[in-house]
């Protein structure tokens, strides 16, 4: 026990004192949460965006909705409409209204499509009650297959469409808007600290220990009479500390000025935590083990952390992907941190729900261990 | 007296390379064994293995009459020929961490007076010079009290005056009665620090005694050399001593009365600028035995 608070004391000083690296490790992260919380502007952030050609028509109702963005493009004409046609496309804008051909369009595929049109069809049937405005029921009646090419391309509009407009401009039922108000930095908080915390461990731990087999550190203390477990888990213990430690830091430091949502338990949250962090170290003892080289170890830390960063879910979601890249995404150890930690925050999932990823994190360090311990050699 | 240590037909292959071919020797208790040879002899893969660091190929160490095992390494103090520091950890916390590996470790203020630590005991370990490096890995070595302290050629890469305060630390540990293995191709060093040498060259010991008795077995007299001997065709037709031997432009004359060569040398009319006279020391014994310069 003496050597191993030994090895654990010299280890965490060197990184206490190694700047650097602590930057890294603290500012680093916190600077990236502040950088996404402005970048992706946090209150009041349009739940929906509504592209405009010609003078819009201040008297709807429509055009107040505070969860809406309006940009109004200038121009006129069927080219600039075609080239804002294309934002709508392209999932950009959400929908378009052109005051001056009187015309509106959506795109199907889009999830706001539908809520955006029978909001403005409820809109412009009670502007049109109140004698103005916009008749949009008649403008989409009269001209469908023009208008809404976008629509068309999903190959499943009219019918349904003509329906829904009808009944909404008769019977001005009330548009209720549900979304939840969670900010980007409320969805990316997880992932960042989540990527941090993957790369202090593999770095910390995989590289580090490269380094003292190459500089002949370890073999001076393989001349020693501790034995490899005993340095191997001060290593380790040290690092998990380390990282609960920043993690905390971080997602203190940020939370804050941000104020996070947090609908689960933070105990929870510290329990996926140091899974993830042990499975991390395991990763980092097995790249560890044999390699003599700096810059091999540092090009197969960059191999594992790569698809992590792309296909864990870190900045962004990857429930549209194709099936197979989401079957990768779900054998990565990260994936299973960022998911938990998301449930957690943000649905405010138990022990229960989040026992999935637990096990499966719990699993794969064990594995990893395994390998790492028959892999290890002091030189 | 019984040996402490002692090796026995020691052998290691590297795929292709046979860097130690044989070598067997014995180490008595409380003596200086000097390792000599030059650079790529062999003697760090015999240290090694002699330390338990490296697996023999063949052939076996023993200490105490057994088997070098966990027991050995509580036993033993060890200064490797190049070893990185942990960073970011002063000297102090350096001495700390190793004293925790040890089961009975000297206090830090011992090690710290024997091998002149104090000056810079709160310095981070990046920011030593060489000598205090070494002094401080050789205050690693000694922590563990050490029944054998073996050194890997401690002052390669010292400059002569942190040379000089680095025998005068070996000196002091010798005066506690722990057997030295030191390896090294400073003959000065070996010859002042060590009272047995082995010579090793290729892989093999090719001698193995007391320095001086090697000196005596090997050379009478003293050794004369004239660099600038002048013209040769002169030279043929000078009368030299009987036994001057010619080398790379330098005569040589080891001579049993140097008044007699003296004489002799001056009616040969020889140009004597340059000439020196010097007993014969390790590395005339070296370039004898091998025919090459040790630090070659």
């Amino acid at each position: 026990m003496r050597k191993f608070f030994a090895f654990f004391k010299a280890r965490t000083m060197e990184f206490v004192r190694d700047r650097g690296t602590l930057f890294w490790n603290l500012l680093f992260p916190v600077v990236l949460v502040f950088g996404f919380a402005f970048a992706f502007a946090g209150d009041g952030e349009p739940l929906f965006s509504v592209g405009i050609l010609g003078t819009p028509d201040e008297d709807l109702a429509f055009m107040e909705i505070e969860e809406i963005e309006f940009i109004e493009y200038s121009g006129t004409g069927n080219e600039s409409r075609e080239a804002v046609m294309e934002r709508l496309r392209r999932h950009q804008i959400d929908m378009l209204v052109d005051f001056e051909a009187q015309e509106f369009a959506i795109n199907r595929e889009s999830r706001e499509g539908p809520v955006l049109r029978r909001l403005f069809l409820a809109d412009s049937a009670e502007s049109l009650a109140a004698g103005g405005g916009l008749d949009a029921a008649e403008v989409e009646q009269r001209e469908p297959g023009q208008q809404e090419a976008a629509q068309q391309e999903s190959g499943q509009q009219a019918p349904g469409q003509q329906a829904a407009a009808g009944s909404g401009a008769a019977t001005f039922t009330e548009q209720e808007i549900t979304g939840d108000p969670i900010r980007y930095v409320d969805w990316v908080v997880p992932g960042v600290l989540g990527m941090n915390m993957m790369f202090s461990c593999l770095f910390g731990v995989g590289f580090i220990l490269v380094r003292y087999r190459k500089n002949g550190v370890l073999k001076r203390l393989k001349a020693t009479p501790a034995s490899p477990l005993t340095f191997l888990t001060a290593q380790a213990a040290s690092r998990l500390v380390i990282v609960v430690g920043t993690s905390t830091f971080v997602y203190a430091g940020t939370n804050a000025f941000l104020q996070f949502t947090m609908l689960g338990s933070y105990l929870n949250l510290l329990l996926v935590l140091i899974l993830a962090i042990a499975c991390m170290i395991a990763i980092g003892l097995v790249v560890a083990g044999r390699l003599k080289s700096e810059e091999l170890a540092g090009g197969l830390i960059n191999l594992v952390t790569l698809p992590m960063i792309v296909l864990s879910g870190i900045f962004f979601s990857l429930e549209g992907a194709p099936d197979f890249l989401q079957t990768i995404s779900r054998a990565l150890p990260l994936t299973h941190f960022v998911d938990g930690a998301r449930s957690i925050m943000l649905e405010g999932a138990g022990l229960l729900e989040i026992m999935p990823n637990l096990l499966y994190l719990g699993g794969l360090t064990l594995v990893f261990l395994a390998l790492a311990s028959a892999l290890f050699r002091w030189e | 007296m019984a040996p402490i240590l002692e090796v026995r037909d020691l052998r290691k292959q590297y795929k292709s390379v046979r860097a130690v071919d044989g070598v067997s020797f014995t180490v008595p208790e409380g003596i200086c064994f000097g390792l000599l040879g030059p650079n790529g002899a062999g003697k760090t893969t015999v240290v090694e293995m002699m330390e338990g660091i490296l697996q023999p190929s063949g052939g076996e160490v023993r200490f105490r009459d057994r088997p070098i095992d966990t027991e050995f390494k509580r036993r033993v103090g060890i200064q490797f020929q190049s070893t990185a520091l942990p960073e970011y950890i002063t000297v102090k916390e350096t001495l700390e961490l190793f004293r925790a590996l040890y089961p009975h470790p000297r206090p830090i203020d011992e090690v710290a007076d024997i091998c002149s630590l104090w000056d810079f005991l709160d310095r981070d370990n990046r920011k030593l010079s060489g000598g205090q490096r070494q002094r401080l890995l050789l205050a690693i070595a000694i922590i563990p009290k050490p029944e054998v302290v073996f050194l890997d050629e401690p002052t390669t890469g010292l400059d002569p005056q942190a040379r000089r305060n680095f025998w005068s630390l070996i000196e002091r540990i010798k005066a506690e009665k722990a057997t030295i293995l030191l390896t090294t191709h400073y003959m000065d060093e070996a010859q002042l620090l060590c009272d047995q040498v082995a010579i090793m060259d290729h892989g093999k010991v090719l001698e193995l005694d007391e320095p001086q008795a090697l000196l005596d077995r090997h050379f009478h007299g003293t050794v004369v050399q004239i660099p600038n001997p002048g013209d040769l065709s002169q030279l043929r037709q000078a009368r030299l001593p009987a036994d001057a031997v010619f080398r790379d432009g330098v005569i040589e004359i080891t001579s049993d009365r140097l008044d007699q060569t003296v004489r002799e040398l001056l009616s040969a009319e020889l140009n004597l600028d340059g000439l020196t006279v010097h007993k014969p020391n390790l590395e005339d014994l070296f370039i004898k035995l091998t025919g090459s310069s040790l630090r070659v």
